[in-house]
């Protein structure tokens, strides 16, 4: 049973691990009332530019920062059009994508078929070496862990700090927000580029330790899937971590059906993450009340100032 | 300190609408270069490339409709539902599924010679595409779920669902196993205008579109309720629209005509179906839409640049060995300055001294 279930258990960490950093990042930027859907662009961003980095022999601790600058720089893009101009953020995000996996695919092209080795997993004397748990708890790679740290303390942030409380305020009434003189297009600001960055180091996860070669759109829709997670979380980061377990347990899922011999079309298989989601979404939103009391009040509503 | 801010026109600049895109497309080009300089191409003739080879010949200017045909299809249905804030953004899905049910048709009917033959296709192109479309409706008045998400989730769907089906069920017997379909008969196949060039008569049927679009969209009640309820909602159901009508109309009519473009491009330039059977119409005609400011006209204008960015991709590719995603990024560079333009519609760049 262990050859199967620890292999199971370390895919679902793995596979969950850039979801957590691209939600955890989205909810920040939601939470502060902007609804950003450029995460997909953003990544593959992320994804190519750490990529590049790494090919040229950085440690990848540089090549995740370059790819969080990247990605936080495609963010600013759409925060001057979102938040500068106050155009429809719907259609700001779209063209973030867009414009993400264009260039990433650009910058990818001088890539070719090569790869760069992955980061390496820990090794903790003794925890490690603890049959099961040591295999699944303790020896992953240093980002696993980060991506968990990063959900605690967006959850400790918001609820219990009073940067969390004025972002929140943002988000649910900006212009009383306004009126007792916070600066809501700057905090807003900040919400979007902290997204951008997390998204960018879920893409520099993705292509440097979860499938350490190039890919063109490698992310395969996983930047929406994050966009998902964070309505199917009620915008709570602790139950974006739950959500993205489950979904990385739905990936892996798929590459074990084979080893057990299940004979069904491999696509089938594939779709399941995206049927997936959409059943999650319908789960959550099936309910109007669920949404309506956790919803930021402003999610997606431009602001200005001067009205 | 002189400082530049926004001032709200009393009414919408008519003029602006126009100038907009021209000046999106200006200051995509500006940004464009420096783009290019770092890729390492020679600016201004990568960009001649781009938009002045693909219509200098003949045969170019046939593959300049060809392509634009499909762009303005799904952008004219996409511009009916984003008027009332229907969010669809898996029009590639409802294209591939409208492919799909058309190719189903035409192989159903192989044998023999059936003058209804390309009608039956179309039905059944509209029919599958309109049934796609139906989920991320049902999801949304019923279940409350946003569309956005479900429509794109569903054309990943759609896309390994074609894969599947062109490796298994569909797959030519005759063909060597490679994933696609058998070739559509010649009653399956629309027949160029022209010996020789690829375009074809469907280009007549999507003009047709654009004035029923306009029609619709301009000359009706429904057209007017649609406006109604993505400008202003809380009007919208004071005066006792129905929202969910209004979701699935506009579901409806963006699958439709996206999967009438499947079926186009499937009894067109495709002839069959394999794995991939499009270069992303359904993603590029979303910004077809917006730089067509949602209205019929604009997106025809629309869909023959975004059109032209296809080709000059495809030109710069073969003779500069450019990426093709060059064009990719060009159109995500567009929409972004259209954007930014449009804010001139509606507001005056005023100085504050």
């Amino acid at each position: 049973m262990d050859h199967l279930l620890i292999p199971l258990l370390n895919g679902t960490l793995v596979a969950a691990t850039p979801l957590i950093f691209a939600a955890t990042g989205e909810l920040i930027t939601e939470r502060s009332g902007v609804m950003n859907l450029g995460i997909e662009g953003m990544m593959l961003i992320g994804a190519s530019t750490a990529f590049g980095v790494a090919l040229h022999g950085q440690p990848a601790f540089i090549a995740a920062i370059v790819a969080m600058l990247a990605a936080a720089l495609m963010a600013s893009l759409f925060a001057v059009l979102a938040l500068g101009l106050a155009v429809n953020q719907y259609a700001a995000g779209l063209a973030l994508t867009i414009l993400g996996s264009g260039l990433s695919a650009v910058i990818g092209r001088q890539f070719g078929a090569s790869s760069v080795t992955s980061i390496a997993k820990l090794h903790i004397p003794g925890l490690s070496d603890l049959p099961l748990i040591g295999k699944v708890l303790f020896s992953q790679d240093p980002m696993v862990y980060m991506a968990l740290g990063l959900a605690l303390l967006t959850g400790w942030f918001l609820n219990r700090t009073r940067a969390g409380l004025v972002l929140r305020a943002v988000g649910e009434a900006p212009h009383s927000a306004r009126a007792i003189g916070y600066p809501v297009i700057r905090i807003r600001y900040a919400a979007t580029v902290f997204g951008g960055a997390m998204a960018g180091l879920a893409g520099a996860y993705l292509s440097l330790a979860y499938t350490p070669l190039w890919v063109d759109d490698m992310t395969a829709g996983r930047g929406w899937i994050a966009q998902a997670l964070v309505v199917f979380a009620t915008w709570k980061a602790g139950r974006v971590v739950l959500g993205a377990w489950l979904f990385g347990g739905v990936t892996v899922a798929q590459l074990f059906a084979q080893t057990i011999g299940l004979h069904v079309p491999t696509q089938f298989m594939s779709a399941l993450p995206y049927v997936a989601t959409i059943v999650v979404l319908v789960a959550i939103s099936r309910n109007p009340q669920t949404l309506r009391l956790n919803t930021p009040l402003s999610l997606a509503q431009p602001f200005r100032p001067d009205h | 300190m002189n400082r530049l801010y926004l001032e709200r026109r009393a009414v919408p600049s008519r003029i602006m609408g126009f100038i907009a895109p021209a000046l999106a497309l200006l200051a995509m080009i500006v940004c464009a270069i420096p783009m290019l300089e770092l890729a390492g191409l020679a600016p201004l003739a990568t960009l001649r490339v781009f938009f002045l080879q693909p219509l200098s010949t003949g045969n170019g200017i046939s593959e300049w409709l060809l392509k634009a045909n499909p762009l303005i299809l799904i952008g004219l249905g996409l511009a009916v539902g984003y008027r009332a804030n229907v969010w669809n953004i898996g029009a590639e899905g409802m294209y591939t599924v409208g492919a799909i049910c058309a190719a189903w048709v035409a192989l159903h009917f192989a044998a023999g010679v059936h003058h209804w033959l390309l009608a039956a296709m179309m039905l059944a192109g509209i029919l599958g595409g309109m049934a796609w479309a139906a989920i991320p409706a049902f999801l949304k008045t019923h279940l409350n779920t946003s569309e956005i998400l479900v429509s794109l989730m569903l054309t990943y769907v759609a896309q390994l669902l074609l894969s599947w089906l062109v490796n298994g069920p569909m797959q030519d017997p005759e063909g060597l196993n490679y994933p696609q379909t058998a070739l559509f008969s010649e009653s399956a196949t629309f027949s160029p205008l022209i010996a020789g060039m690829r375009v074809n008569a469907s280009i007549f049927i999507t003009l047709g579109a654009v004035v029923l679009a306009w029609l619709l969209l301009d000359r009706s009640f429904l057209g007017f309720q649609l406006k109604v309820s993505g400008a202003a909602p809380a009007a919208a159901r004071y005066a006792g629209y129905a929202q969910a009508r209004l979701t699935w109309i506009s579901l409806a009519v963006s699958g439709a005509t996206a999967g009438l473009a499947g079926m186009f491009e499937a009894a067109g330039p495709l002839g069959q179906l394999s794995p991939v059977i499009s270069p992303g119409y359904g993603f590029a005609a979303i910004i077809v839409a917006f730089i067509g400011r949602l209205r019929p006209i604009g997106v025809l204008c629309g869909g023959l640049l975004l059109s032209l960015l296809y080709l000059g991709g495809e030109a710069a590719q073969m003779s500069m060995n450019v990426p093709a995603a060059l064009s990719r990024s060009f159109q995500g560079l567009l929409l972004f300055c259209l954007l930014a333009t449009d804010v001139l519609v509606d507001f005056r760049i005023r100085v504050k001294a």
